[in-house]
Parts: structure tokens; C-alpha cells; sequence
């Protein structure tokens, strides 16, 4: 079905993406990212040691900082900063640095839809950046879906507020490795299919779900792979930084 | 490290609250091998669920819900309010889920909770606004939804829905009167004598819920997909998946918030077919409470 979006875009394509990482000098990482018009700074400062209470101390913990553009921080910033937290405790490897807090702090810029995914994607590249040690990368993507069931990729604000339902998923980027071939099968699917996260919002059929899973996932191997290739490029500058 | 081996050799030895408390995780997977809980249920098994109607008087509505030892007292108060230009017909709903101190030793006084603003906010997203206009573009209700965690043993949002669901289900919309094109709210006992004020909302008493939302929270670790977590189990196995269907079989949320085993699409399927039983089962047990009140 042909849909027509405001921006000209394909209901399967993706706003322009822009990355640049260690962008603040004091922190210990940083990372700008934007997708069209919505664009966040996220910066990581860590490990420090000690944990809070209530955290085991066991393991390295995670804290999320959340920056609206304007205004106290609400409900939805708190949702915000928890499914953050619970995402990036789930990609780092938390038993390295046991006893010790990281904190990421995002800072919103604008706020053009997909704001929690661009959130997820900055949080991700910061982390890296500040060398925070990760069994694997994250990519985060938002589906939405109209009345009539068609589905389309990377919202804008406006496409946000139009669409009966949208779904915030998760995905682990592809591990490049020296592994064998179809040994990161995990029952008959690649690991990449496994969602790390789902927040969904409005009612939608069960079908319409996995539809947008579908979708999600075919978007999250070139996100993967714009995320790979701006992490890459400011490689060799470091290692003649270290020679 | 050597201590999964040591805690094999140790099991036999030592007593099984002392196991329980040293090697937590060891102790459930022992059980999940045998496809059972410490808490003896099956699996896929939620636990015992009840709802007592009408559980403050002095509420329009309210509901007393538990599961398994999960208590949560939902109370709804109305009011009338002027709508906002951009929405003239319809209503608001504000939701507050309290955690006080009582519910949880996780939970210190002065502090509010962090699972407060969460479990608030993903209500409001799965409560849909139903039709609360009173007098198009003058007059629509303001609905204040207040839930109480009294005992906090896990799926606390499972029980705060069913509990919010039920207070809906028993709410009495107050009558209300047009008074020189102003509203008055009729107190009970007037309702007769004043006949010429005539309410507006005569037979409109009791809200209609469009799709009532029911849900379900599984665990997964590794391959097992346990229902309806206790605290202990919550605190233990980190994965937790919380789908949201209403009667009429709709995914009203799918809610992964991160947690260390991947859902694959299987898993999912699973969790969908588990809420789909246990929906039907929430739903008898919903009617039952409100014919019981009838019967009252």
C-alpha cells in the first residue's frame, strides 16, 4: 500500500542519521546523535566507585540522568530514565568493575519523534566512547502503525500523534566475530532477533505486532551498521594517539 | 571461581534455608528443572486472585485487589471540570500509584519509590478515556485515580491494574444538576426533594469500559517462562515481560524494559498465549465480584 508522508520519505525509511562521538572534553565519554530533526547529547561519566543503596554491590551500576529540553523532569522522563537503565544493564558487562557506578546523563536537544530510541542510540555510542567494556551494541528504532494497518519507521513528532499505536524496540546489533557461521543461532533465530527492549503504546492486534517486529528488524541491521561504521572512523586516530 | 561446583557439593549438606539464602539463583533453577516453584505452582500458573468491591465508602468507586499476598486498594473520586479548548469533549483521567513505606522494605519513608512514576505512567497509557463529557465544550468529568500498594510481593502492575479495572467497574457516577448554566453536584439525600432541578446524567450512572485491559508479567530465564513473579523471584531473575490484552484480544502493551535474556519470537508467542488464558481467567473472576455486589 502506498502511503504518503509529509517529509517524502518511503514508510520503510529512515530519517538522515548523524553521530559524533567524544564531543565533550571533560567527560569521560560522550556522543551526539540525531535522526532528522530529534537530536540528543548523551555523555558518560564512570566507573566511580561505590554503588547506591539498594544496588548490589556485587556488580557495576548503572545510572541514568534524564535532561528534558525544558522543564522538571515528569512521569514520562522517569519511565524514560528506568527502561533506559534496565536496556544498558542488559548490554554492559556489569561484573568487571564490580562496586563502581556509572552515570549516563542524557541531555535532549530536540524532540522531533523517536525521541527514546535517539536516547537509547546516544546512550549506546556514549558508552562506547567512554570504554565502558559490552558484550554487544544496541539499536533502537520506533514503529508506528496507522488505522489502517500499514506501518512506517522512524515517526516524526507530528506522524507520532496521527498513528493509533507505536512500539519503541530494541535489538542487538550482529557480534562481527571469529565465531562460526550459525553458531549464535539461538532456537533457529539469529541473535539479533532477540529484543532487548519493547515499549509499546495504543492498542494494536497481536499480527500487527509481530509485523512490526518484522520491520524493525530488517531497519535495525542498517542501523547496526551506520552505528559500526561512525565508531570505526575515529579508530585509527586513537591508536596513533596510544603509538 | 570454583563456587558453582562448591555449591553442588554443598546442597546435599546443608539445610535448604541456608541453600536458599546462599546460592539464590542455584535454589530456583534445582526447582525449575522439575518444572515447579519453591511456592509449589506449576510454571505457568499465577497465583490465587481475588477482588472485594466497594472497599471505601466514601469513594464513587473503589476496589480491593490481591494476588497471591500482592494487595493494591484502588479508589476513584470524580469531579467536574471545565475541558480543555483543544479536547472540549472529553474528560480527564489523573492517575497516582502510591508506594508508601508499609508495602516494602525496599521502600523508605521520605523517599518516594522508584517503580512509583513507572507503574503510574504505564496505567495511564492502558487506561483509555472513556466517555466522561457531560455538557459538550462546558462541563466533563476529572477523574482522580489514587492506588494503594499495601503489599508489594511482586507483578505490581498486574495487580494495580486489576485493581484500578475493578474500582472502574464498581464506580457510581454522582448526579449532577444544571443550575443557571452552572453544574451542581446533587448530594444524595436532596435527590428527591428538590425536584426542579432535574439532573442531566439521569441514567447515565455507569461508565462504560470499552475493552477492560487485563495483563499478565512473566520471568524468563534461559528457556522457562515463569507467570505471575513473586518479589523474591523478581529480585532473583531479572527478564520480566508484561503484556497487556484487553477482552476483546488486543495487544494493548507489550512491555520489555531491557533485563538480560533476549526475547526471541517463540518466547513472545508464549507470553501472548499465556496472558490469553490468564485474561480469561481475570475476566470470571471480575464478573464474579461485580454479581456478587449486585447480590448485596
Amino acid at each position: 500500500m502506498e502511503v504518503d508522508r509529509a517529509d517524502g520519505r518511503n514508510p520503510n525509511q529512515l530519517r538522515p542519521l548523524a553521530c559524533s562521538c567524544s564531543i565533550l572534553h571533560r567527560a569521560h565519554g560522550s556522543a551526539s546523535w540525531s535522526q532528522g530533526d530529534t537530536k540528543v547529547l548523551a555523555a558518560v561519566y564512570g566507573p566511580k566507585a561505590g554503588t547506591k543503596k539498594n544496588e548490589n554491590p556485587e556488580k557495576a551500576s548503572i545510572e541514568v540522568i534524564w535532561k528534558p529540553r525544558t522543564g522538571q523532569i515528569g512521569k514520562p522522563e522517569k519511565e524514560y530514565e528506568m527502561i533506559l537503565k534496565r536496556t544498558l544493564q542488559s548490554i554492559c558487562i556489569l561484573t568487571i568493575n564490580p562496586n563502581t557506578t556509572t552515570s549516563v546523563i542524557i541531555q535532549v536537544v530536540h524532540d522531533d519523534g523517536a525521541l527514546l530510541p535517539c536516547a537509547i542510540n546516544a546512550a549506546c555510542a556514549a558508552l562506547v566512547d567512554a570504554g565502558i567494556p559490552m558484550k554487544h551494541l544496541a539499536v533502537a528504532i520506533c514503529c508506528c502503525l496507522a488505522e489502517s494497518g500499514y506501518c512506517i519507521l522512524d515517526p516524526t513528532k507530528l506522524e507520532e500523534q496521527k498513528m493509533k499505536a507505536f512500539a519503541y524496540l530494541v535489538f542487538p546489533n550482529s557480534i562481527l566475530s571469529v565465531l562460526p557461521e550459525g553458531s549464535s543461532l539461538v532456537q533457529g533465530e539469529p541473535m539479533e532477533h532477540g529484543i532487548i527492549t519493547s515499549v509499546t503504546h495504543g492498542a494494536m492486534s497481536v499480527d500487527d505486532y509481530f509485523h512490526c517486529l518484522e520491520r524493525g528488524r530488517a531497519a535495525s541491521a542498517k542501523l547496526s551498521d551506520f552505528l559500526r561504521r561512525s565508531l570505526q572512523s575515529k579508530l585509527p586516530a586513537d591508536l596513533s594517539k596510544a603509538g | 571461581m570454583g563456587l558453582p561446583n562448591a555449591s553442588e557439593d554443598l546442597s546435599s549438606e546443608m539445610e535448604v534455608d541456608a541453600f536458599r539464602r546462599l546460592f539464590p539463583l542455584r535454589y530456583f533453577e534445582r526447582h525449575l528443572a522439575e518444572s515447579i516453584r519453591p511456592d509449589a505452582r506449576p510454571l505457568s500458573r499465577a497465583r490465587d486472585t481475588t477482588i472485594s468491591m466497594g472497599a471505601v465508602a466514601s469513594a464513587d468507586g473503589s476496589a480491593l485487589a490481591k494476588i497471591g499476598s500482592t494487595t493494591m486498594l484502588a479508589a476513584i473520586k470524580m469531579e467536574v471540570m471545565t475541558p480543555s479548548l483543544e479536547s472540549p469533549d472529553e474528560g480527564c483521567v489523573s492517575i497516582d500509584f502510591h508506594m508508601p513505606p508499609i508495602c516494602s522494605p525496599l521502600v523508605r519513608p521520605g523517599r518516594p519509590a522508584e517503580a512509583a512514576p513507572v507503574v503510574a505512567k504505564q496505567l495511564s497509557d492502558t487506561i483509555s478515556r472513556h466517555e466522561l463529557s457531560l455538557v459538550g465544550g462546558k462541563a466533563a468529568w476529572m477523574v482522580y485515580l489514587d492506588i494503594y500498594c499495601l503489599d508489594a510481593d511482586g507483578a505490581l502492575f498486574d495487580a494495580a491494574l486489576l485493581s484500578a479495572v475493578a474500582a472502574f467497574s464498581n464506580l457510581q457516577i454522582p448526579t449532577v444538576s444544571l443550575d443557571d448554566g452552572k453544574i451542581v453536584m446533587l448530594p444524595e439525600e436532596q435527590k428527591e426533594e428538590n425536584s426542579e432541578k432535574e439532573p442531566v446524567n439521569k441514567e447515565k450512572r455507569k461508565l462504560t469500559l470499552g475493552g477492560i485491559p487485563f495483563s499478565l508479567t512473566c520471568i524468563l530465564h534461559k528457556n522457562y517462562i515463569l507467570a505471575d513473579p513473586t518479589s523474591e523471584e523478581e529480585s532473583i531473575m531479572e527478564t520480566l515481560v508484561t503484556v497487556v490484552l484487553d477482552s476483546s484480544n488486543q495487544l494493548v502493551s507489550l512491555y520489555k524494559p531491557g533485563g538480560a535474556v533476549l526475547a526471541y519470537t517463540s518466547a513472545v508467542q508464549d507470553c501472548i498465549a499465556l496472558t490469553r488464558q490468564r485474561v480469561k481467567e481475570l475476566h470470571q473472576i471480575l464478573e464474579e465480584a461485580i454479581s456478587g455486589m449486585e447480590i448485596d
